[in-house]
């Protein structure tokens, strides 16, 4: 076996005790990526020190010591191109890392690349990258997901041990149920956005996408923390993710979210589902059927305010502190002509969507109405956890579907993030983890949510649901070597 | 009902220059996703609070102290035109 095909966890033993050294691990990695690269499109940008990176690796006194990692391009990393998979930003070399990266070489993990993304995170799929189009491992012809379909799709193919993605209406949920891997989204404010490039400002938030469940406390544990760089960041202390690893789930009272398994859901997904919460039901957790009403109208409401905090938040990009310029006469067609250029249809649509919805007139019926509408589902959630420790639903209404199968229809598109959305519209935090395979032999994912600050609770489930599964399954790709 | 004439002004608004068959596009697609978001509309929230966040966040404020901060060479070094230490643009007026 290939040292890339290990997870963090059994690498670290591995380099501990000697038995290899960073340098082997970075070599299996980058040979393989090498291998598998043309087909899959994960990376956007590869880093061509890796080896050397990996050589000053020399004390293996954290978690993530000597281990290969890639990160979303959409996150800040010194001297280091990071693109967001837009042409306007196309030679944007941060002159500063995010806080999740400083963390992370604190750790002395090495970086394998940044990885590929819809355009701005704005996507379920990965082809809105203005660069390349990723490809689902599990079939080639298929979409990883997205927005981080890049950093899912590099996780299933061991092009990487674990990868960094950012969330903001399931971008990291989705791909990883798609690609057959484990992706979690935090509370909003446990991670620090600093250094993240923003897309909707209340509901971002970066999360692992691992191997296991283990490996995602591993990673979780190293990257989540207060910042003072990052005014929403929660100045809480993070508990030790690790001791939630028991498989004990004995007790724990887990709701069946009843809205997100009607309409819309293929088969498998419903069956596979079901299953799972058998499953745990077996393991001693109590279970039922609980109602969040006004979860009909997350994505309706999803879709205003992600959108309106979008077109806010990509003002910046005017063509004049960094990225692309368009040469004009004046300012304003400076602006428009280089805005145009730089930027693709998802990222205008949304742009023209939110200065919409703020604009004058449509206020208060969009905006003011959507903020309203994220009150109901909150206080929605709210009860549901008076009576549950966790809810469950699939991660995402079907597997991975055909590329261009949904490209021109950008509200086909929205509706594949329908069981991930409120999630983020609630700021509580949430798993995905692969619970079986369809019937054409893609990966199903399964979704556990918890309490807003209890991602122990959710990887104590998540933990006992994959021991129990024992999801085995790898993409074909793989079989090769 | 969008129009063409609200794509052209929303359109000025982002600072976004469109083909006409863009603006095409987008009458047909923005009416589409407005009419689904509009769904909303019809749910009574006359006693509702909005929420902005969705975890409760008050302003963080530091002491006004000097600390480490990037350098002008730094700051300017991603810029599409400089000179003398300043960011280049169009004229303005």
């Amino acid at each position: 076996m290939k040292l890339n095909q290990l997870t963090i966890k059994e690498l670290h033993k591995k380099l501990k005790a000697k038995e290899i050294s960073p340098f082997e691990v970075a070599t299996d990695v980058l040979s393989h990526v090498d291998g598998v690269e043309e087909d899959i499109h994960a990376y956007v940008s590869l880093n061509n020190n890796l080896l050397d990176d990996s050589k000053n690796v020399t004390e293996i006194d954290n978690p993530l010591a000597g281990i290969p990692i890639a990160v979303k391009d959409n996150m800040c990393t010194k001297g280091v191109l990071t693109t967001c998979s837009s042409e306007i930003l196309y030679n944007h070399l941060p002159v500063y890392d995010a806080t999740v990266v400083n963390k992370l070489k604190r750790q002395n993990y090495v970086m394998v690349g940044k990885t590929n993304l819809d355009e701005f995170a704005m996507g379920s799929s990965t082809e809105n990258s203005a660069f390349k189009i990723t490809r689902n491992p599990w079939n080639l012809e298929t979409v990883p997901g997205g927005s981080s379909g890049g950093s899912a799709a590099a996780v299933a193919a061991d092009m990487c041990i674990a990868a960094l993605g950012s969330d903001t209406g399931g971008s990291i949920r989705q791909p990883a149920s798609l690609c057959g891997v484990v992706g979690m989204k935090p509370t909003y404010g446990l991670v620090s956005r600093y250094g993240l490039v923003a897309f909707a400002s209340s509901l971002d938030q970066i999360g692992p996408i691992t191997k296991d469940v283990t490996d995602c406390a591993i990673s979780l544990q190293a990257i989540a923390g207060h910042d003072n760089k990052d005014s929403t960041s929660l100045g809480v202390n993070t508990p030790d993710y690790r001791q939630a690893l028991s498989a004990e789930v004995k007790g724990l009272k887990i709701g069946l979210i009843e809205e997100l398994m009607v309409e819309g859901i293929q088969k498998e997904v419903k069956e596979l589902t079901d299953h799972g919460l058998n499953l745990l039901e077996k393991m001693g957790a109590s279970v039922g059927p609980v109602s969040l009403p006004h979860l009909e109208y997350a994505l309706s409401a999803y879709y205003i305010i992600a959108p309106a905090e979008a077109s806010s938040n990509l003002a910046r990009f005017d063509s004049v502190r960094y990225g692309l310029r368009e040469e004009a006469e004046d300012m304003v067609d400076t602006y428009k002509k280089t805005r145009a250029k730089g930027f693709g249809d998802e990222v205008k649509r949304r742009i023209m969507l939110g200065t919409y919805a703020l604009s004058a007139g449509y206020y208060d019926a969009y905006y003011g109405q959507a903020q309203k509408v994220r009150t109901l589902i909150i206080d929605d959630f709210k009860k549901a956890f008076e009576k549950y420790d966790v809810l469950v639903s699939p991660t995402s209404p079907t597997t991975a579907f055909k590329i261009g199968e949904k490209a021109t229809d950008p509200l086909q598109m929205y509706l594949s993030d329908i069981c991930t959305i409120p999630v983020n519209l609630a700021g509580l935090p949430a798993i995905s983890i692969p619970c079986g395979v369809d019937d054409k032999g893609l990966p199903v994912g399964f979704q556990i949510i918890g309490k807003h600050l209890d991602e122990s609770t959710v990887i104590k489930a998540a933990y006992a649901l994959e021991q129990e599964i024992g999801f085995k399954e790898k993409p074909k790709l793989l079989k090769r070597d | 009902m969008i129009t063409k004439k609200d794509v052209e002004h929303i359109a000025l608004l982002s600072r976004l220059d469109l083909t006409e068959e863009e603006k095409d596009k987008l009458v047909n697609q923005l009416g589409q996703i407005l009419e689904h978001a509009g769904k909303i509309a019809s749910l009574d929230t006359s006693k509702v609070e909005p929420t902005s966040h969705a975890v409760e966040t008050k302003n963080v404020l530091r002491k006004d102290v000097k600390g480490p901060s990037l350098s002008q060479e730094e700051a300017l070094s991603n810029a599409p035109e400089i000179e003398e230490g300043s960011f280049v643009v169009p004229k303005i007026v």
